[in-house]
């Protein structure tokens, strides 16, 4: 009994500590803001927001509410991570196995790029590409197209877009071809287990993801029309292009930096990684008649994937977190829009504050869950 | 275990209590902000971060403008000496925070008056030091003369969190005119993306326009277009619930003006002691007891007017003369055409 309770009681003092300190709080915020005449309350998220936003993924303009105007930072947010995600995964990969190449220049080039990347600020490298980089970009009626029909300018990098007809239609002869590909797989994995024989698995797959969608545009059954973006003029020496896509400069400066900035420490995740796994794993697979891409492909990435998945999981969630930093450049993110503007224009700060932290923090948890259940779907299954 | 417990819940509601007495004060002629003032030595003046005319400050750290001179004023009235002023540079964003959770006692920050800003979030305004409008900035090269030039597709730049994005949207959508806002957090970020040419056009309050183009690589390739598409009446602000405080600055300001509006100013201000104008003798403590109405003594207007000195004197310095906005326009006194008008000092 006396043991039970020694044992209990830390555990009881330790909540009731907590909860307190919460309290205490709660109720000091909320005597203040009373004094203060300042009152509490969520109802302001369907009032209208009254202020415009330059880029949303959304149908939104200032008719609609705070709780739209949350939205469409949120968006923007989870575009500008994603984004991130990819480039920096895709370049960190390259430069970490770039880190191990048996070529002089390769590995240190790679050496020098992780060191440089990784050692500036991340503010002063978003301010880099914004400020320094960007703005050297020319006028809108002074641009060459780059890359075909696109035109890279100071007011926002523009691309051709596609005007769709029965995308629907596209969009399902894609999800066919997924299906398929999976069944397909389920097949050539059965059949190496029983029978030994191994398809080509990967050009099957690649062209049924092409040829399927073309199909349906060859018989018409979807259209799609082009539309490139053509040089308007606004006044006797200002130009946009109007018609396509644009993306705001702002977009592209804080995917730069926050791809290159974190992909020096993926790169780094990966070569660690790599060398984790230990010579004979390679040796021992070369030796059963393996070539150098299933030596790869089989023996050393399933392992070294162990290895790299979770230091790589807390690169993509400080990758969403300094995001956040859009601020400084005009990038219409979740703080700008809404710790910022919704902010001011309502004045209610700690219940936007409150909101805005509870998202960041389902965001990064959300990532984590995502991870997590990756790492342990990789994870070797001892049996 | 119990009286553990107990002990906790009594220790924290004893807390709270002690939490709630100390907020309770600030009734009747007593202000809990004006005592806290005289206890620290001095003012805690919210100001910008940087816009000339109205809170700039210099090389050395000192700060200049006639919202600087409204703080002053306030100092010179409350402590006796102009100097005893700490300065908070704050961006739009913060100011309003700033002002409720009392890390400054007065906010003079070129802030539009605006309903939901008074009523709505524990603040009070108390007047107004400068009537503004907002306009726009172009490129003289575009060819752009007036707002009617502007077509469908153009950029803008501004300031988040302030009335400029309001009005922006109000304007153009009532013009039937799509347009792209840019919005930073800081003022000299706009005005950096402005003079790259990532926006056609800059908007905030034409006073603002003026001040900010000086900032520009060649100023002179600028123009402020000739429309005002709002009210912006600027002015300082207090937190809501001490209403002695409120009365100190609000008529700190309005002594300033009606200093003006009588003809004393910094070096006739002695004087005036000895005016045939009762309202003169008043302005300047040699009549009635003014002071005690706030609990101050009876010189304090005259320290203002002294060491601060009048509304036209503090304008011609920070303003016309800098270049920002020679003509007064309707901060003028209302005996000259303006609109600068406040109820009598009796």
């Amino acid at each position: 009994m006396d043991n039970k309770i020694k044992k209990i009681l830390p555990q009881i003092l330790t909540l009731l500590f907590i909860v307190l300190i919460f309290g205490f709080f709660t109720i000091n915020a909320q005597l203040n803001m009373s004094n203060r005449g300042i009152d509490f309350g969520y109802g302001f998220l369907s009032q209208e927001s009254s202020f415009d936003v330059q880029f949303s993924l959304i149908d939104y303009d200032g008719s609609h509410s705070y709780a739209r105007a949350y939205l469409v930072g949120l968006l923007n947010t989870i575009l500008v991570s994603v984004l991130g995600i990819i480039f920096c995964t895709i370049i960190g990969v390259i430069m970490g196995i770039a880190r191990l190449s048996p070529n002089y220049l390769i590995r240190n080039s790679a050496l020098w790029y992780v060191e440089f990347f990784r050692n500036v600020p991340l503010l002063l490298q978003i301010f880099f590409w914004y400020y320094a980089a960007l703005r050297a970009l020319p006028l809108p009626e002074n641009t060459e197209p780059f890359l075909g029909a696109t035109y890279l300018t100071i007011k926002g990098y523009y691309i051709p877009g596609l005007l769709w007809n029965n995308l629907n239609i596209f969009l399902y002869s894609i999800l066919a071809a997924i299906i398929l590909i999976v069944l397909i797989r389920t097949y050539a994995k059965k059949l190496q287990e029983e029978k030994g024989k191994q398809l080509p698995v990967f050009i099957i797959s690649l062209s049924l993801l092409i040829v399927f969608p073309s199909l349906t545009l060859i018989t018409g059954l979807s259209q799609a029309e082009v539309e490139l973006p053509v040089l308007k003029q606004l006044s006797k020496t200002s130009f946009i292009y109007e018609g396509g896509i644009s993306l705001p400069p702002e977009l592209l400066a804080l995917v730069l930096a926050l791809s290159l900035y974190t992909s020096t420490f993926v790169a780094e995740c990966v070569r660690a990684g790599i060398q984790g796994i230990s010579k004979g794993q390679k040796e021992a697979a070369a030796s059963v008649g393996l070539t150098p891409n299933q030596i790869l492909k089989l023996v050393i990435m399933p392992q070294a994937l162990r290895i790299i998945i979770p230091p790589t999981t807390n690169q993509y969630l400080n990758l969403t977190k300094n995001s956040s930093l859009a601020a400084a450049i005009a990038y219409p993110d979740l703080v700008l829009v809404f710790a910022g503007t919704a902010l001011m224009q309502t004045g209610r700060a700690i219940e936007i504050v409150s909101i805005t932290m509870l998202t960041y923090l389902t965001l990064s948890l959300s990532i984590s869950l995502l991870m997590n259940w990756y790492n342990k779907k990789i994870a070797i299954k001892e049996k | 275990m119990l009286k553990i417990v107990r002990n906790f819940v009594l220790f924290f509601s004893a807390v709270v209590l002690l939490a709630a007495c100390q907020q309770g004060g600030g009734s009747g002629k007593k202000s809990k902000t004006l005592d806290n003032t005289k206890k620290a030595g001095f003012v805690k003046c919210g100001v910008s971060q940087g816009l000339p005319g109205f809170s700039n400050a210099d090389a050395s750290g000192n700060w200049t403008g006639i919202d600087v001179d409204v703080c002053r004023a306030v100092a010179a009235a409350v402590l006796g000496d102009s100097e005893k002023v700490k300065y908070f540079p704050l961006s739009a964003k913060e100011r309003f925070t700033a002002l409720t959770s009392g890390e400054i006692d007065v906010l003079s920050r070129n802030t539009t008056w605006t309903l939901s800003r008074d009523a709505d979030i524990g603040l009070t305004f108390v007047g107004v030091n400068f009537y503004d409008g907002q306009g726009f900035m172009v490129r003289k090269n575009s060819g752009i003369k007036s707002t009617r030039d502007f077509r469908s597709g153009i950029s803008a730049c501004t300031n988040i969190g302030t009335t400029t994005e309001l009005n922006m949207r109000d304007f153009f959508n009532s013009k039937g005119i799509k347009y792209e806002p840019v919005a930073f957090e800081k003022a000299d970020e706009v005005v950096a993306a402005y003079d790259a040419g990532r926006c056609d056009t800059y908007t905030t309050d034409k006073s603002g326009l003026a001040a900010q183009r000086t900032k520009l690589s060649a100023p002179n390739d600028h123009i402020v277009l000739p429309e005002t598409i709002s009210k912006e009446p600027l002015g300082p602000v207090v937190r809501q619930g001490d209403s002695v405080w409120e009365d100190i600055v609000r008529w700190s300001l309005n002594t300033m003006i009606e200093a003006e509006e009588y003809g004393v100013n910094s070096s006739n201000a002695d004087s005036m002691k000895t005016s045939e104008n009762p309202a003169i003798k008043r302005l300047v403590g040699a009549e009635g007891e003014l002071g005690a109405a706030f609990g101050l003594d009876n010189e304090w207007s005259l320290r203002i007017i002294k060491q601060v000195g009048n509304y036209g004197e503090s304008y011609k310095k920070h303003i016309a003369d800098t270049g920002i906005l020679p003509k007064r326009g309707p901060n003028e006194l209302w005996t000259k055409g303006g609109i600068l008008y406040v109820p009598p000092a009796r």
